[in-house]
């Protein structure tokens, strides 16, 4: 039927048949059981509804968002721009929003990298190693996040205190008042030299993109790295230097009962990133692994009997192949870890879910400050399920 | 299986109702204008092959006699009762009408006596054991009685599409559609299916055969119909429409026929 | 893995077949190709069995040799004195009633322990292929009513027992269990609808899938216990934990309706043509053919989203139920058991473990079988 003229008859649009008033009229069926449904539906959701508001009215309760803008008055130990506790709680709903972020987006990293290591070690000829893996995959996997958060907390609360801190390498100290990192004192020049790093990562992406572009026209290969090179790693250096090359590092040191300066982590905070991090890791060794296990080995064979180099025969037959496989579960996995790190509230890190069920309690909003932990977990995994969903139609095999 | 099957009416084919009406049938999928005004009539104990190339909508057409596939233009008649939206007047052509597909398409999780007794209990209301023994009668007319206990996935591929026969035959419909039965199939195994079809065009059921079999055709086809991008070409008597045909489509697809043969 | 192996050969061979050298065959052999196959696969080895060996010392030190298995009445300095360097199990001994049956009347906990065996026994022959039919309901109506009348008692001479003193183990089983029970039949009309061609049906059931999916279980939490009074009209009110189980019922489905999902689409188009040329309705065309092929595909991902919910039921610690997770947790908030709580958060995940590594080593096997079949 490869018909290139247009038939005149396909312009026309097909009858429509009357509809008749019969229960073996499919349309009809169509219509009843749909009303059906969402009249029972409807009803339920009204009379839930006009009890709310009942309920309201008798309790006197306000609704809507107007609490927003008082002050809150609740201490948040950890906020990532300036807060007090005599701002407002939509600030502090902010500061809880971008604590969320903090965890999720830090655990996504490190649990990619972890479960990555720990799914290729799966796969490894060694049987120890293979074997360590797939015990830790096991057990990892059958025992509640819940319950492994309050583990960490449990062993992070009964670390000795900072004048006994564990020390394993210079300045850093493990204590039971969190982990404590060295960190270079920032200034305007580190924040020039990451800005020329990100603009230069995003040249090379394209220089590499048009490389690839005209290797594949004229055949002749141009190497990118040179100019990899000097976006990544010469220019950023020389805007630090020409900025006067400020280099401090700001080293904890015990001082009283505490420590001082230095990069913290508050054991909630590592308690939670560590309890995420090996959680997640746990599946996602599992899919790296099934991932690379359903590229057929004949795959790797053809790339190499057309003689490819390994590396070639990894970046342009295995890796799409396996991504493909991979990318799916990963989304998942990563919606994952930011709806799990709501579970910040059983160890007392003050998330979004935190601070919104704090206020709840305080101001009796209850219906808005649930609304509001929805809303911000709606979006989150709204924006990453359909970047992900773009990013997989990008790469996605071609099937008839 | 020369026998006559007890339930049809062995009637004079002439002058009986047509068992089939299709007139002027059009169907789109999308903008793809798939049944171009096609018109056909069966009639009762006429046995009809239907040949065409690939995507010529020969399949379509025969899927639109049970609303497998709706059309959208035209009318369809089967045993006088037009399709349409109506559900019960589909209902009643579906248990006139059974259906043999390509790839058989057999219930996996029910053995091979309970594939052919699922639509008489629950369709016609018959009784498990009635079904029973109505299923046996023709599981031993396809040859198979003794498979009756296994699973489809336990059977050869000629095996299965005999249940699948079988399987509709025990609906007792008046009219048989078979949608290239044989083209999933293996060479050996092509040969005991036709058997089987001829031995039941010989009882006089009402047949339409979508097949590139022209074995088949020549031996048991009242007529064959050729069909090509969406519309009939040609109708005719086998013999005389393989031998004197009238338009270059049907000569260029014979031609690709035997080469392939 | 040479490609030379002997003892395929049993037919008589014409050259007497040689052994091969020991090093390559048996333990030596063994050890050669999976441990020491190169100098880095070696010292991969060597360090791992090092660190598994000074790790094991230091667990038997610490969980067995120094550690202190009771203590009289509630003197625990015998445990502070040995901090770190020895477990305290005597906070199991002591409190191992209170962790498997939270508040339940003491000379009544052979009811609970009797719904564990229960819930186990239920377990063992839903995991039976041989029980896999429909009586299999009935089985589960029979023994979920049973154990709802162990645990409230007020008949047969057994004392009543409010739901506010029930806890511990049983507890997660009954959430996870009639979370399934009753969440199994929603995910399956939900997943049904999410394919139907009814434009109305088929929103709702994507907008409840997403919406459920989207949002973390402990918003559901919360809103069953602060806002779910709210929905009721005044003086109507319904306990806690059936309020828990709402949301967990409401939560389950959505995520096996997607995994029902799975198993419908994965049915070829052939079988649900076949079922309508034979002229079988939509109910029956699905309860006969679609369903019964469909659940089978996934029992595999069913059993492995049930263990997901399993250990989702400890969430309902942060809303304040006394599932196991919180029993262990209560149980070291006493002044004289603070601080031991590694020991406990061992033991409370020794008895998850146990229940997730049967099904999952279940649900592996299953699978293993299924693509036995399948390859067939």
């Amino acid at each position: 039927m490869s018909q290139t003229t247009i038939d005149p008859r396909s312009l026309r649009a097909p009858p429509r048949r009357p509809l008749r008033l019969s229960w073996s009229d499919e349309r009809v069926r169509a219509i009843v059981w749909q009303v059906l449904v969402v009249g029972i539906i409807g009803a339920i959701v009204w009379w839930l509804w006009s009890n709310t508001v009942h309920n309201l009215e008798v309790r006197r309760i306000a609704t809507g968002f107007g609490f927003l803008g008082r002050e809150a008055g609740l201490p948040i130990a950890e906020n990532l721009i300036p807060y007090s506790p005599t701002d407002t709680y939509f600030r502090a709903l902010l500061i809880g929003l971008l604590n969320t972020l903090k965890v999720a987006v830090v655990g996504i990293v490190l649990a990619t990298v972890f479960g990555t290591l720990i799914g290729i070690a799966r796969l490894s000829k060694n049987w120890l190693l293979s074997k360590i893996a797939g015990v830790y995959i096991e057990v990892i996997r059958d025992l509640p996040l819940l319950l492994q958060l309050l583990f960490w907390y449990a062993i992070l609360q009964g670390l000795p205190g900072p004048r006994q801190a564990l020390h394993p390498v210079g300045g850093v100290f493990l204590s039971n008042r969190g982990l404590k990192l060295p960190w270079i004192e920032w200034q305007d020049a580190h924040s020039y030299a990451l800005l020329a790093f990100a603009l230069g990562a995003l040249f090379t992406w394209f220089y590499r993109r048009d490389a690839i572009r005209k290797r594949i026209l004229d055949g002749r290969p141009r190497p990118v790295w040179p100019v990899a090179l000097g976006c990544l790693l010469v220019l950023p250096v020389a805007i630090w230097a020409a900025a006067g090359a400020p280099w401090t590092v700001d080293w904890p040191e015990l001082r009283g009962f505490n420590f001082r300066g230095g990069l913290n982590m508050s054991p909630e905070y590592f308690a939670l990133l560590l309890g995420l991090t090996t959680y997640t890791a746990g599946f996602i060794a599992e899919i790296v692994r099934a991932g690379i296990l359903a590229v057929p080995h004949g795959q790797w064979e053809a790339a190499q009997a057309l003689g490819l180099r390994p590396g070639q025969v990894l970046k342009q037959v295995v890796l799409p192949q396996a991504l493909r496989v991979i990318i799916p579960p990963m989304t998942s996995q990563y919606l994952n870890i930011t709806k799990n790190s709501s579970l910040a509230v059983a160890i007392g890190y003050q998330d979004i879910v935190s601070i919104a069920n704090t206020t709840l309690n305080q101001t009796g909003q209850a219906i808005e400050g649930i609304a509001i932990i929805m809303l911000v977990y709606l979006s989150i995994s709204l924006s990453i399920s359909l970047f992900m969903n773009w990013y997989n139609a990008r790469i996605a095999l071609v099937e008839r | 299986m020369s026998e006559t099957l007890d339930h049809i009416a062995s009637a004079a084919r002439t002058d009986a109702p047509p068992a089939i009406l299709l007139d002027k049938v059009n169907k789109w999928y999308g903008a793809l204008h798939v049944l171009r005004d096609v018109s056909l009539n069966v009639a009762l104990g006429e046995r009809v092959v239907v040949c065409g190339p690939s995507g010529s909508g020969k399949s379509t057409m025969i899927r639109c006699i049970n609303r497998l596939e709706t059309h959208q233009e035209g009318t369809i008649k089967v045993n006088g009762i037009e399709l349409s939206d109506d559900l019960k007047a589909l209902d009643d052509i579906r248990r006139e009408v059974g259906m043999v597909f390509q790839s058989f398409n057999l219930f996996p999780h029910l053995t091979i006596l309970e594939n052919c007794t699922l639509a008489p209990i629950w369709v016609r209301r018959m009784p498990k054991k009635e079904a029973e023994e109505l299923a046996m009668h023709y599981l031993t007319r396809v040859r198979i009685p003794e498979q009756a206990k296994k699973y489809p996935g336990q059977l050869s591929g000629g095996q299965q599409q005999r249940v699948a026969i079988a399987r509709a035959l025990c609906m007792k419909p008046k009219i048989m559609l078979f949608d290239e039965p044989t083209s999933a199939l293996d060479p050996e195994m092509i040969k005991e299916v036709l058997d089987t079809m001829v031995g039941l065009a010989e009882t006089g059921m009402t047949m339409i055969c979508v097949t590139h079999e022209m074995g088949f055709a020549r031996q048991v086809a009242d007529r064959v119909v050729f069909m090509d991008r969406g519309e009939i070409v040609e109708i005719g008597e086998p013999n005389h429409l393989f031998e004197n045909p009238q338009t270059e489509r049907l000569k260029t697809f014979l031609s690709q026929i035997l080469r392939g043969h | 893995m040479s490609d030379i192996t002997l003892n395929a050969s049993a037919k008589v061979a014409e050259a007497a077949p040689r052994s091969a050298p020991i090093s390559q065959v048996g333990f030596v052999g063994w050890m050669r190709a999976n441990l020491f196959s190169g100098w880095l696969s070696t010292a991969v080895t060597l360090l791992l069995a090092y660190m598994i060996v000074r790790w094991a010392i230091g667990f038997v030190d610490w969980a067995f040799i120094n550690a202190v298995w009771s203590v009289p009445n509630n003197q625990t300095q015998a445990c502070r004195d040995l901090r770190g360097t020895g477990a305290c199990w005597a906070v199991i001994t002591e409190k191992h009633r209170f962790i498997l049956f939270g508040t339940y009347p003491y000379e009544e906990h052979w009811r609970p322990a009797l719904c564990i065996a229960l819930f186990v026994g239920l377990y063992i022959v839903s995991a039976m292929r041989r029980f896999w039919r429909k009586e299999l309901a009935l089985i589960w109506v029979g023994v979920l009513t049973l154990i709802g009348v162990l645990m409230w008692g007020g008949v047969l001479g057994m004392p009543y027992v409010p739901q506010e003193r029930w806890g511990g183990l049983v507890i997660t089983l009954i959430l996870a269990t009639f979370g399934l029970a009753l969440a199994f039949p929603l995910a399956i009309l939900v997943a049904l609808g999410r394919r139907s061609k009814l434009p109305a049906i088929k929103a709702l059931c994507v907008l409840y899938v997403e919406l459920i999916r989207g949002v973390p279980l402990i918003s559901l939490l919360f809103m069953a216990s602060v806002m779910f009074p709210l929905f009721l009209p005044e003086g109507m009110n319904i306990d806690k934990l059936l309020r828990a189980q709402l949301a967990i019922i409401l939560f389950a489905g959505a995520y096996l309706a997607e995994v029902v999902r799975g198993g419908l689409q994965s049915l070829s188009k052939g079988q649900y043509e076949a079922a309508d040329a034979l002229g079988l309705s939509y109910w029956q065309k699905t309860g006969f053919i679609i369903l019964p092929q469909a659940l089978r595909l996934v029992i595999p991902p069913l059993v492995n989203t049930f263990i997901g919910f399993f250990k989702d039921t400890s969430l309902v610690l942060i809303i304040g139920i006394f599932d196991l997770l919180t029993a262990g947790k209560t149980a070291i908030i006493e002044p004289a058991w603070q601080g031991f709580g590694i020991e406990v958060y061992l033991t409370v995940g020794a008895i998850y473990f146990i229940f997730c590594f049967a099904m999952s080593k279940y649900s592996q096997g299953l699978e293993a079988e299924l693509n036995r079949h399948r390859a067939r």
